[in-house]
């Protein structure tokens, strides 16, 4: 249980990087997520962040309730609650702002720059992301095999992830990775 | 072709009556439990094919707009179409639709593993879970990579969009600089030469 002061700084700073993350979800803040509560705070390990990762893309609904799961490890319903709330409010109210104000913009040249010169950016930080998901929890060569080859299946073949995600679980109990 | 053409027909006679704050949370859960490893087709599929509260092409438009905006696309779709539908209350009723239930399932999931994650087999079946999850990872980037390169025409803005996407990559991937650095140094380059490269 980490003391209220710290989970306060928690809720702030995840709530500054949810501004950040444009163009693919939640997804591309987990590397500094991970930064923040395993490298420097050290509230939960490595193998725990990537454990409620993995769990939070079997279950249903948006990617970002990995968020709330960390929150959840951390400090329990105010940890989950408070985390997914730092997530979701800031952003939340900023498209309804923008969403009441400028309904009218959507085809200005501005506003083309900034989705075209987001859209790639977002793309490479996405991978930067899978990348280092592969270096911090594929701890043998076999594991890189099978994140290389769920990556093929998901591309080139219109295949269920929540499958794969539990034949990666059958893989695991067998020892394969 | 011409079913798509009947959509976009229902759609410009939409209903604008408010269906009401439950429906709007009904809708919305139901994409959201749905949306294994993902919401956005459920969330075409209830809102445009089944609702009728947009068109095809106001969802395209919408998406678009809402990639653009900080956090998850889902949510801000949630708060144009719940505004839209219902105002204040109406965004309540689809953000909350939207998280809720899916929040209360992640939890039980979480209080599971805390309850059997340090068993033997539990932590070899995450092991495999967590490299397939970063496989997941990887292959939406890819898909999003090759729609982006698909829709460019002409070769600068392939170039530029490439070299963008590789400079995000390595930066953040290979050399684990910080998402902010990566962030700050690299979006401006790419507004600006974006507003540079638009012949429209």
């Amino acid at each position: 249980m980490i003391a209220l002061g710290e989970l306060l700084g928690l809720c702030w700073h995840l709530a500054i990087l949810s501004l950040m993350a444009i163009g693919g979800g939640l997804i591309m803040i987990a590397p500094e997520v991970h930064q923040y509560v395993v490298t420097e705070g050290r509230w939960i390990t490595s193998e725990q962040f990537a454990a409620v990762f993995a769990i939070a893309q079997t279950a249903p609904g948006p990617n970002l309730l990995f968020i709330s799961l960390v929150g959840w490890l951390i400090a329990g319903w105010a940890g989950a609650i408070g985390v997914t709330a730092a997530v979701i409010v800031p952003s939340t109210i900023l498209t309804f702002l923008i969403a009441r104000y400028s309904a009218n913009a959507a085809d200005s040249r501005f506003y083309r720059a900034l989705r075209d010169g987001f859209a790639p950016i977002s793309v490479g930080l996405m991978s930067g992301t899978g990348w280092l998901f592969m270096q911090v929890s594929n701890e043998s060569w076999r594991a890189d095999v099978l994140t290389v080859l769920s990556v093929l299946l998901v591309v080139k073949t219109k295949i269920n992830p929540v499958f794969l995600i539990l034949v990666g679980a059958i893989a695991g109990m067998a020892q394969w990775v | 072709m011409s079913e798509s053409i009947y959509q976009d027909n229902v759609g410009t006679h939409l209903a604008q009556t408010h269906p009401g704050n439950w429906r709007i949370f009904y809708v919305f859960s139901k994409m959201a439990l749905q949306g294994f490893g993902g919401v956005m087709p459920f969330a075409y599929r209830a809102m445009v094919e089944q609702e009728r509260w947009l068109s095809a092409t106001e969802f395209a438009e919408l998406l678009g707009i809402c990639q653009i905006f900080p956090g998850p696309t889902i949510c801000n779709i949630a708060v144009f179409v719940g505004r839209r539908l219902g105002g204040g209350t109406g965004v309540a009723s689809a953000v909350s639709g939207l998280l809720v239930l899916p929040f209360l399932i992640a939890i039980a999931l979480g209080a599971a593993y805390q309850r059997f994650g340090d068993f033997p087999i539990f932590r070899s079946a995450l092991n495999g879970m967590a490299a397939v999850a970063a496989g997941l990872i990887l292959a939406t980037a890819l898909k999003m990579a090759r729609g982006l390169l698909k829709k460019q025409v002409g070769l600068p803005g392939i170039l530029f969009k490439t070299i963008m996407l590789a400079c995000a990559f390595a930066c953040l991937g290979l050399l684990k600089w910080r998402l902010l650095t990566v962030f700050m140094l690299f979006a401006p380059v790419a507004v600006i030469a974006a507003y540079l490269l638009d012949r429209r």
